[in-house]
This record gives structure tokens, C-alpha cells and sequence, in this order.
């Protein structure tokens, strides 16, 4: 006897193309234009938020940089789709999901100047996570606690196509299929993990497939389509009540892995152009433009306004006066006399008196 | 209550349970199975699947499922069912639990117990008998305990469940069911961070914790020597203040543990007393403890563990300088 142990197939959604067209059949019901128009709004604030943060590397105002550009529609579509009471778990590059979930600016440029002061806990469920994976068991564990304690609210964790080779992406997925928890994983395929590229990383077709290991479901959308990241994510918080689902986002990085590489070394400029043509934000332009609901006029507005905002929150980010007592008293919920001590004999001796240098 | 380590534990767990629901166990075989020491027995059919689960078999999924949990507002207390298996989740402990607290200026605290059985003696397989204890104390951020008794194991979980810090709570298999103690029914807690002055005494200090505490208890007491005797109890943080105390009385001291010598909590303690009491000593520090080499196979571990001997001798030769 033979037969079929187990059947499966991913699916491909791209809502609308390159051009801006849009395939009506797929367009989501609870989306409209007005919506759309807003979701473009976040994009570009995304994208001139993440060149201001380049800047100011490049200055030596902001340590090492993962920057987003490339990825605004993976990151907005997917925010775009959580509810408030929804647990955002980023991974280290998601500065445009923290952006649409209301983190204010000047907390962000802190991070990026070295300091992680205060974060609000209403706006993510945990801080950036930079190991590539290992967020991947938190956010089972948050899901699970969203279960226990009887809330309507579902925990989305982003990670990228590097990190769906870690351990830590399988045990995750493996844990969140047999407790059926309400988790969304947002597979962020930039398709480069720093050097080596999604060919090398995997000899999976789709990186969405792995879901069917851990037993639950997965889809695969073109990333750079705002309207099919929403879609797919809008779908999966839907019905995460009955369990958990991989969506990857097929997108890709046009610029560095961060601030401290170069990417020329490694790949060819020819596909990076391929890439340039299928830009996220211009194919949305194109759609309001058309229904003549966005200009160049509103554009520049619009920019002007967002990079006041960024300005600002960059001053008041500088303004931040750092207390070197702070990482001392931070580590457990009371300070040991151990460490009291060595913070006491730091102070009295005035080993910070030079601002540590 | 009559009470072996494994039974005080149990009874600490369900009491934690009892009084705060948030307190969830998960682990390998932890639930039908009561764990492979039993210490879980019974917790199972006693609270539910939801709040003793049985996980599947990945040691960092299980650790970094606990943070979440921990950052969303639970108490979990995971089991790892060997020291040795939870190298595979060393990540999760020290990238993240140790850390979060700190690193978010105490916007994220981590609050759970890790339980694991460790060190050796009983003749187990490969990986079943390490003393993993320096690893999680060396980095900060996370509380490292290590019971030698029934009554301080029960009160050390205990305090720990209250805690709104991640716990490394570290159980010696060895002792699990070596010994009973008659102890309290109801919750009490000891104090995290305070070592045991288990014996008074004038001629000498050793300080110990873990497997090695009955069998220090035990040369002192052939010995006839006034040792005073120190289970440290809490790893990290160490209990420095004791221990100063008794070595600038003592002017002697002995360390002793399982774990093996190079980079060791001996090191640690041995280095404190000698930056702040050296001129109060009278002879040389000495330490007891494995060989600095891997855990050997159990047909070896006769040769490898401290034994009553290796400590006699030392204590005569701090008492001799």
C-alpha cells in the first residue's frame, strides 16, 4: 500500500504589482484607500527615519546601524495589521514596525546612541533583540501567557531569513505548534544575511515551508507589497486563536547588513538594480497618484513635516544625560553589597571623573 | 514534616502554586512522569496541564519560552532535566534573562526559577553530572542557589518564586534523598544571598556548598578539630560579609566544592579573602575541589570527586602552617 503521508503547498499572494496595479479579487475587504494612503504616509516617515539614523552614523552621533531600506512595506504592511493589544516582538531591524506602533522617535535615536532607557511596554512586548533567533522562544512564551491569562491578544515576531537557520527558529516554531498558541512569525527574507545570500542559507524553496515541520501553516507574500504583507497578516491574527502561522515576506535589503559592511563586496550591483525597480514605496505611489489622491506637492510636505519631527526627537534624544550609576542598580531588583561596593569604590575614587574616558 | 530534598522542593513548588497563579512548571517529562527525580510528582494531577506542562525536548526553546513568559507577566519555573543538557540553552540564560533587566533600566525584570540537578556521585551517564555553578554566577544578573538541605531547599525555592529576578536554582542529585529533615509544614522563606553558619567554631573556617556539605560536616566531626563551617547556600550573590568575618576570627581557611578547581567559586572566594583579610590570615588559603579537567566517565569518578581524605588533608595543613 502506498499513500500520501502528508500533502502541503505554500501559497504566493502579491496583491499589487510592480506598477501599482491591483488585483481586486485579492484586495482585503476592511482596506481602502484612505488606509492605503495612510500606510504610505509610514513608509516614507520609515524611510527618511532610517537615512536620518544612517546620517548620523556616518557622523559618529549613532553606534553600529541595521538599516531597513528596502523593507518599509514587510514592516508597515505587517504593524499596520496588529491590534493595539497585540504583542510586537522585533528582532533588530523592525525600526519601522516600532515606528507605526507609536514608540516615540527620540527613544529610537537614543537606542541608536547607545543608551536603552525606559522602554514602554505598551508599545512592543520586548526590546531589540539582536542574536538573529532567540526571540523566536519568547514570543511562544508571551503567546502562552496571552493564553493562560485569558487575553484577546496575538504576539507577532519578526526574523529574518539568516535567523530561520538558527536552533532557536525551529524549537520555537516546534513549541508553538504543539501548544497552538496565538503567534504570527514574520519571516523578513531580505534575502541577505549580511554575505551570504538566501541561496546559500537554505535549500528550502520557501523559507514559509519550515511551518509545516512544527505542524501549522505558512504563506508566502511579496514582501514588497504593502497591500499582500497586510493581507497576510491581517489573516493570520484572525485566526490565530486556533493556532499560530508563518508568513514570510519576500522582500530585500537595498543597502549594508549594518553600518559596518559593504555590500558591493559581496553582491552583484545588476541585482540590487532588479531590486531598485520593484522599490515598495513607489508602486503605492503610483496606485494614489492614479486615483489622484497623492502629488509631489504633498510629498514634499509631507517630508518636510516628518523631518521636523525626526529633527526634533534627534535634539531631545541628544539632550540625554546618561548616569553611569544607573547600570549598577539595574541588575537585580535589589543591589547586592557585593556590587554596591564596587559602585562605591568607583564613585569615591572618581574612576568616572573624566566621563570614562 | 519529615522531608528529603526532593520532597521539600515539591512541597515548596505547590505551595509557590497555591499562592500565586502565575507561578506555571514546564519541563521534559516533568508532568505524568513527576520529573526524572519525582521532585515535580503529583503537581500535575494537583494544578493542570496548563500550569505543569509537559514540553517537548529542546532545552533553549524551553528556557527562552520561560522569558517570554516571564516578560509577559508569568512566574514560570522550568526544569532542565540535567545541568548538562542546559548548555543548550546557556544563550537564553545569559544573553537574555541575566540581561533584560539591566539592559532596560528595570522596564523588563525577568522573574523565574530555573531548577536543574547537578554534580555527580550516583554513577550516571556522560553529561549527567556537571557543577555548572561559576558559569551563572560569572556573568551577573542572574541569582545562582545551590541547597545542601532539605529545610534550605524548601525555603531557598520558596524565596525564590518571590523573587522578581531570574534564579538559577541548582539541585544536587547526590543529596536529593540522602537525608531527611524534619521541617516546617507551612511557607518559609531563606534569605537569598545569606550563607549558613552551620557549625561555630574558632580553630579554622571552611566554607562549602553543595554535594560537599555532609561529607565536610563529617571530617570536622571525626577530626575533633573547632572548625567553623560555612555553606554558602546563594552562589551569586556570595555572602562576602560571612566570610570575612569567620576567616579575620579563624585566620585559617578551607574551600571546598565539587565543581572542578581552575576558574572555580573557590577562586572567587579565595580572591576576596585576600584582597580585604590577608593580613589576618595565619597560613596559605586552600582549596579542595575536583581536578581541573571534563567530568570523567562514572567508572572513574572515584578518582575525580573530593573525598573525605583530600579535605582532612587540607584542613591539616592549614592547621599545620
Amino acid at each position: 500500500m502506498e499513500q500520501r503521508a502528508f500533502e502541503g503547498e505554500i501559497e504566493y499572494i502579491q496583491v499589487m504589482d510592480e506598477t501599482g496595479n491591483v488585483d481586486q479579487s485579492l484586495f482585503p475587504k476592511d482596506l481602502d484607500d484612505q488606509k492605503i494612503l495612510e500606510m504610505y504616509k509610514y513608509m516614507l516617515f520609515a524611510r527618511a527615519n532610517d537615512a536620518k539614523t544612517l546620517s548620523l552614523q556616518r557622523q559618529g552621533r549613532a553606534v553600529t546601524y541595521a538599516p531597513l531600506l528596502g523593507e518599509e512595506a514587510t514592516q508597515i504592511g505587517s504593524a499596520y495589521a496588529m491590534r493595539k493589544q497585540d504583542i510586537f516582538v522585533p528582532n533588530f531591524r523592525q525600526h519601522g514596525v516600532f515606528l507605526m506602533r507609536g514608540l516615540p522617535l527620540e527613544w529610537m535615536y537614543l537606542y541608536w546612541r547607545g543608551y536603552e532607557e525606559q522602554l514602554p511596554k505598551d508599545v512592543n512586548g520586548e526590546a531589540i533583540i539582536v542574536p538573529v533567533a532567540t526571540q523566536m522562544p519568547h514570543a511562544v512564551g508571551m503567546a502562552y501567557a496571552q493564553t493562560y491569562k485569558k487575553k484577546d491578544a496575538v504576539v507577532i515576531v519578526y526574523v529574518g531569513d539568516g535567523g530561520t537557520s538558527e536552533g532557536d527558529f525551529y524549537e520555537a516554531l516546534n513549541f508553538a505548534g504543539v501548544w497552538k498558541v496565538p503567534l504570527v512569525v514574520i519571516i523578513e527574507n531580505n534575502q541577505w544575511a549580511i554575505s551570504l545570500p538566501r541561496g546559500k542559507q537554505s535549500a528550502a524553496k520557501t523559507l514559509a515551508q519550515k511551518a509545516f515541520a512544527a505542524g501549522i501553516g505558512g504563506v508566502q507574500v511579496d514582501g514588497n507589497d504593502v497591500i499582500a504583507v497586510y493581507k497576510a497578516t491581517k489573516d493570520a491574527i484572525d485566526k490565530a486563536k486556533t493556532g499560530p502561522t508563518v508568513v514570510e515576506c519576500v522582500t530585500y535589503r537595498l543597502g549594508m547588513h549594518t553600518t559596518a559592511d559593504d555590500p558591493t563586496k559581496y553582491r552583484p550591483d545588476a541585482e540590487v538594480e532588479i531590486w531598485e525597480r520593484r522599490d515598495p514605496l513607489a508602486r503605492v505611489k503610483a496606485y494614489l497618484v492614479r486615483k489622484g489622491l497623492w502629488n509631489d506637492q504633498m510629498e514634499k510636505e509631507t517630508s518636510e513635516q516628518q523631518s521636523k519631527e525626526i529633527d526634533d526627537a534627534v535634539e531631545r534624544a541628544e539632550q540625554f544625560k546618561e548616569d553611569p550609576r544607573s547600570i549598577f542598580t539595574n541588575v537585580y531588583s535589589f543591589v547586592p553589597q557585593t556590587l554596591q561596593d564596587e559602585l562605591d569604590d568607583a564613585e569615591k575614587n572618581n574612576f568616572w571623573q573624566e566621563g570614562g574616558k | 514534616m519529615q522531608a528529603n530534598m526532593v520532597t521539600a522542593i515539591n512541597n515548596a513548588l505547590e505551595l509557590g502554586m497555591r499562592s500565586d497563579e502565575n507561578i506555571v512548571l514546564l519541563g521534559e517529562d516533568i508532568g505524568k512522569d513527576g520529573g526524572v527525580f519525582r521532585v515535580t510528582e503529583g503537581l500535575l494531577d494537583k494544578f493542570g496541564e496548563q500550569r505543569v506542562m509537559d514540553t517537548p525536548l529542546a532545552e533553549s526553546g524551553i528556557l527562552g519560552a520561560s522569558v517570554g513568559m516571564a516578560l509577559a507577566g508569568l512566574h514560570p519555573v522550568p526544569e532542565i532535566q540535567f545541568a548538562g543538557f542546559m548548555f543548550l540553552g546557556f544563550g537564553q540564560l545569559v544573553n537574555h534573562a541575566a540581561r533584560y533587566r539591566s539592559r532596560t533600566r528595570s522596564s523588563f525584570p525577568v522573574p523565574m526559577v530555573v531548577r536543574t540537578p547537578v554534580s555527580g556521585g550516583i554513577r550516571t551517564l556522560e553529561h549527567h553530572s556537571e557543577s555548572p555553578e561559576a558559569y551563572y554566577s560569572h556573568m551577573g544578573g542572574l541569582i545562582v542557589v545551590e541547597p545542601s538541605t532539605p529545610y534550605d531547599a524548601k525555603g531557598l525555592m520558596l524565596r525564590a518564586m518571590k523573587m522578581n529576578d531570574p534564579v538559577v536554582f541548582l539541585e544536587p542529585t547526590k543529596l536529593y534523598r540522602l537525608f531527611k529533615q524534619d521541617i516546617p509544614e507551612d511557607a518559609y522563606e531563606v534569605e537569598i544571598g545569606k550563607a549558613d553558619i552551620t557549625r561555630k567554631g574558632e580553630a579554622l573556617t571552611v566554607i562549602s556548598y553543595g554535594t560537599m556539605m555532609p561529607i565536610v560536616k563529617d571530617v570536622v566531626a571525626k577530626k575533633g578539630v573547632d572548625a567553623e563551617i560555612i555553606d554558602l547556600r546563594t552562589i551569586n550573590p556570595l555572602d562576602e560579609k560571612t566570610i570575612l568575618e569567620s576567616a579575620k576570627k579563624t585566620g585559617r581557611v578551607v574551600i571546598v566544592h565539587e565543581a572542578s578547581l581552575s576558574f572555580g567559586v573557590g577562586a572567587e572566594v579565595a580572591a576576596r579573602i585576600a584582597e580585604k583579610a590577608i593580613f589576618e590570615l595565619d597560613a596559605p588559603i586552600v582549596r579542595v575541589a575536583s581536578p581541573s579537567l571534563p567530568y570523567p566517565f562514572p567508572g572513574y569518578e572515584k578518582y575525580y570527586l573530593p573525598n573525605a581524605m583530600k579535605i582532612s588533608q587540607a584542613i591539616d595543613r592549614v592547621m599545620e602552617a
